[in-house]
């Protein structure tokens, strides 16, 4: 039974995967990586369901507490990026520089 | 590890996380393939519904709420807000996809295949029968404040430090002397 709910978290984190390497908004690209750590968080809390203890779920929480923290920095930082350039676009942004 | 699993004759759990895992996997995909932006986003709050009904058949209630509100409710919606804000085109849009779309195939199908070979072989016999109550918002939080205070207050000032990251990017009248 657990098994199951391991091979699901391992194919989203291979679609997460694909994602992050194919698209190209920056936005998408966000939202493939949230696909990734839920596809952990579903590990997490399957391992903390087979082990019977809690400790997975609260790693679960915290990588949500963490993933919301860093999709509100990022946004920012994407919004930033198109002020100055005009582009959402991660091949429009590939210097660190000017 | 009770009793073995026997696949000829489903449980209700089998079958409720069988639905919930197509529909996860699916939407999934439409979230890589679709061609519109905002639909991308609406297919990312379908997945997240679906894995917070993984997590409710999993008995982690907690986790399965906080799922509902912190990625449905708040993640998706700054997602799309940030589509709205970086005026993404709303129709289809040709040049979603960039050039490495093989080598992107090449890395899914290893990383699918590794992952799956390495979960399925390390734990064939793991079987753990569902109890009811396990993750209720009691247990999680005696659990936190007992065994799990300073990451816990750690996570309180990253979230701050998110916070004051935030308005100092997004205000355009702080500059840095860099």
């Amino acid at each position: 039974m657990t098994t199951h709910y391991l091979v699901l978290s391992a194919l989203l984190f291979a679609i997460g995967a694909v994602g992050v390497l194919i698209r190209r908004n920056a936005i998408v690209v966000f939202m493939c990586v949230e696909l990734m750590l839920n596809a952990c968080n579903l590990a997490f809390v399957t391992f903390a369901r087979q082990h019977g203890n809690l400790d997975g779920q609260l790693i679960a929480f915290f990588v949500m507490v963490v993933a919301a923290a860093e999709v509100v920095v990022g946004l920012a930082i994407i919004v930033m990026i198109f002020r100055t350039r005009r582009s959402a676009s991660v091949d429009d942004a590939n210097l660190l520089k000017y | 590890m009770t009793d073995a699993p026997s696949y000829l004759s489903p449980t209700g759990q089998e079958i409720v996380f069988l639905l919930l895992g197509a529909v996860a996997v699916g939407a999934a995909l439409l979230v890589v393939t679709t061609r519109q932006l905002v639909h991308a986003a609406l297919w990312l709050v379908v997945t997240f519904g679906a894995l917070a009904g993984c997590y409710l058949v999993l008995t982690a209630e907690f986790v399965a709420w906080v799922q509902v509100l912190i990625y449905v409710g708040a993640i998706v919606v700054l997602l799309l807000f940030g589509i709205m804000l970086t005026r993404a085109p709303i129709g289809r849009s040709a040049d979603l996809d960039s050039g490495n779309r093989p080598a992107a195939a090449l890395v899914a199908l290893a990383t699918a295949a590794v992952l799956v070979t390495v979960v399925v072989d390390g734990f064939r016999t793991a079987y753990a029968p569902l109890r009811a109550g396990g993750g209720s918002a009691g247990e999680i939080g005696s659990s936190v404040f007992r065994n799990w205070v300073l990451p816990f207050e750690a996570l309180s000032v990253l979230l701050l430090a998110a916070l004051i990251g935030a308005i100092v990017l997004s205000r355009t009248d702080i500059r840095g002397r860099g």
